[in-house]
């Protein structure tokens, strides 16, 4: 697909905000091409086969999902700015989650994909707070879908109308699992994006899981004449007089494109410019996989879609001192959405994730790294398995179980370059993508939009701030 | 070309690049912002959708002028004519 090393704009990294980005260009006519390293599409929200088993990487579930009809949210934005028609997505919607807080999950708070459950939770859980806790969603309400109110504490704004903090953290949990690259606290306006994503909107998933987004994503590229390179990374940036002049690609080879996104993340992308730059405190994860020859319900399960918990009295979102942080985390039922009348998943799926220590997971040999996981990957899973009904018998999920898979903050680095593993990019954000050099802008995490809706929100805003509507105030 | 024909020409274009939007009964005289849900982004794909199906060219300081259908109709009409006198 190569016709030439010239471009109106080139995109660095093809995960769904540079291809959201390429397609909006690519519609309006640009010369646009991708350029990928690894071999395969998605960035952090890819998929992988093992032995004839599709995995999921990153997707637990699509946030932001909100019924037909409903209008003026991120969702309905991309899918009209792309020209993707809805049941191209075939996102199917959660049965339903929820926050599980205190040694044995004695704290509950369950929610959907209809606002009302969690509000009446609240009302019947934290009757004290409920007026404080509407106030909080009706000003979530009226602030843009991009945030905004930087360097805001989201636990300041919350703590003028909540004053219980069990019910602060239980509802911070859950959105800073999902996309804070903060420790402990939230901007306030990542906490409303995320806010609006998980609690307002809700959770949905294809069928056949986030493939059958990236198939969509890519079939619209190509046809709107976009091009892509593959295994085709982007080794540094020339700069000459504040601009980028070319970009020099793992081949040597030189590209010269008026325009550069960057999806690869601020540092990532500093570090390409030969800035020297220290990545900063980041936050990984560890994840458990357990593929399960019946669905979780036949275990005595349940229908959880997604169930956030933490055994401690207070919530603590810090990147941990060892190698995962056992007390909290996230269990993932993929079974558990609505495909409809009589469509299961073949296989049951048991997914547990929690924060993760990178340094813990570095500079180990290849026997010692197998090791560590080996010994970790029971205890995640026992961590999680407090927070959902006892197994009977107690090796009931051993007995089910027919393959496994677990990653780490080093798997995470090593398919996707993103330093130290980080899931949702450096702490500061930087809202308006601007790079020191006048034509590269950043798209992706840490342009401060996340989840997969937010990602391509992300590429479709950057595209046309930075590149359309700019074009067309000059002409 | 009619100002009834051109109005189709922006509704088929509306239609396309927001399918969610009911059409039924969208008012002439009314700003398309104040019955629709369009943002300035979609004024650019009405824009790049005119150039692209055919080949009229509008400047951005003309946005305005595509307030309302009945103004497309006022602008747009002697562009498409003056367009198919040239062919």
């Amino acid at each position: 697909m190569n016709s030439g090393s010239e471009y109106d704009v080139a995109i660095i990294g093809a995960g769904l905000s540079g291809l959201a980005a390429g397609i909006r260009l690519a519609h309006f006519g640009k010369r646009v091409c991708i350029f990928e390293r690894h071999n395969a599409v998605g960035g952090l929200n890819s998929f992988y086969s093992i032995g004839g088993r599709k995995f999921d990487v990153g997707l637990h579930a699509v946030t932001n999902f909100v019924p037909e009809g409903v209008k003026g949210t991120p969702l309905g934005k991309i899918l009209r700015q792309l020209r993707i028609d809805r049941d191209e997505f075939a996102l199917c919607p959660q049965k339903g989650s929820r926050v599980a807080f205190g040694p044995r999950g004695e704290h509950e708070l369950h929610f959907s994909n209809d606002f009302a459950l969690l509000e009446s939770e609240v009302a019947a859980r934290f009757p004290r707070q409920i007026d404080g806790f509407r106030g909080i969603a009706a000003h979530i309400r009226t602030m843009p879908l991009a945030g905004g109110e930087a360097g805001t504490s989201a636990r300041g704004f919350i703590r003028r109308s909540i004053d219980d903090p069990l019910l602060e953290d239980m509802l911070l949990c859950p959105l800073m699992f999902y996309g804070s690259a903060r420790e402990d606290d939230m901007d306030l306006g990542q906490f409303s994006i995320m806010f609006r994503a998980l609690y307002l909107e809700g959770f949905a998933r294809p069928f056949e899981g986030v493939r059958v987004m990236m198939r969509v994503l890519l079939e619209k590229y190509r046809a709107a004449g976009g091009e892509r390179r593959m295994k085709c990374g982007v080794r540094s940036i020339v700069s000459r007089e504040g601009r980028a002049s070319a970009l020099v690609l793992d081949s040597g080879e030189e590209i010269q494109a008026t325009h550069v996104l960057s999806s690869i993340g601020s540092a990532e992308t500093m570090a390409l410019m030969g800035a020297k730059t220290t990545a900063g405190r980041t936050l990984g994860y560890v994840e458990t996989i357990s593929v399960l020859d019946r669905p979780p319900s036949a275990l005595g399960w349940g229908s959880d879609t997604i169930v956030f918990f933490n055994d401690s009295e207070r919530f603590t979102y810090r990147d941990p001192t060892a190698a995962a942080d056992l007390r909290s985390g996230i269990i993932c039922f993929p079974n558990n959405f609505k495909y409809g009348e009589g469509r299961e998943l073949k296989e049951g799926f048991f997914r547990v994730t929690c924060l993760a220590n990178y340094e813990a997971w570095t500079g180990l040999t290849p026997e010692a790294y197998r090791a560590q996981k080996a010994a970790l990957f029971p205890e995640v899973q026992r961590a999680a398995m407090r927070f959902l009904p006892r197994l009977d018998p107690p090796d009931a999920l051993s007995r089910a179980t027919v393959a496994t898979d677990m990653f780490t903050p080093t798997t995470v680095e090593k398919y996707t370059g993103h330093f130290r593993g980080a899931i949702y990019g450096a702490a500061d954000k930087h809202p308006d993508g601007r790079t020191p050099l006048s034509n590269v802008y950043l798209c992706g995490t840490d342009q401060g939009m996340l989840g997969i809706v937010g990602s391509m929100l992300s590429g479709i805003s950057m595209a046309n701030q930075h590149v359309l509507q700019a074009q067309q105030g000059a002409s | 070309m009619t100002n009834d024909e051109c109005k189709k020409v922006v509704l088929d274009i509306i239609a396309d690049i927001a399918p969610d939007e009911d059409l039924s009964n969208v008012k002439p005289d009314v700003r398309l912002r104040d019955q629709l849900q369009l943002d300035s982004m979609d004024f650019l794909d009405i824009v790049m959708e005119l150039r692209k199906r055919h080949g009229i060219e509008v400047p951005e300081a003309d946005y305005i002028r595509l307030a309302s259908l009945d103004s497309c109709a006022e602008y747009l009409v002697p562009k498409f004519n003056a367009l198919a006198a040239k062919s």
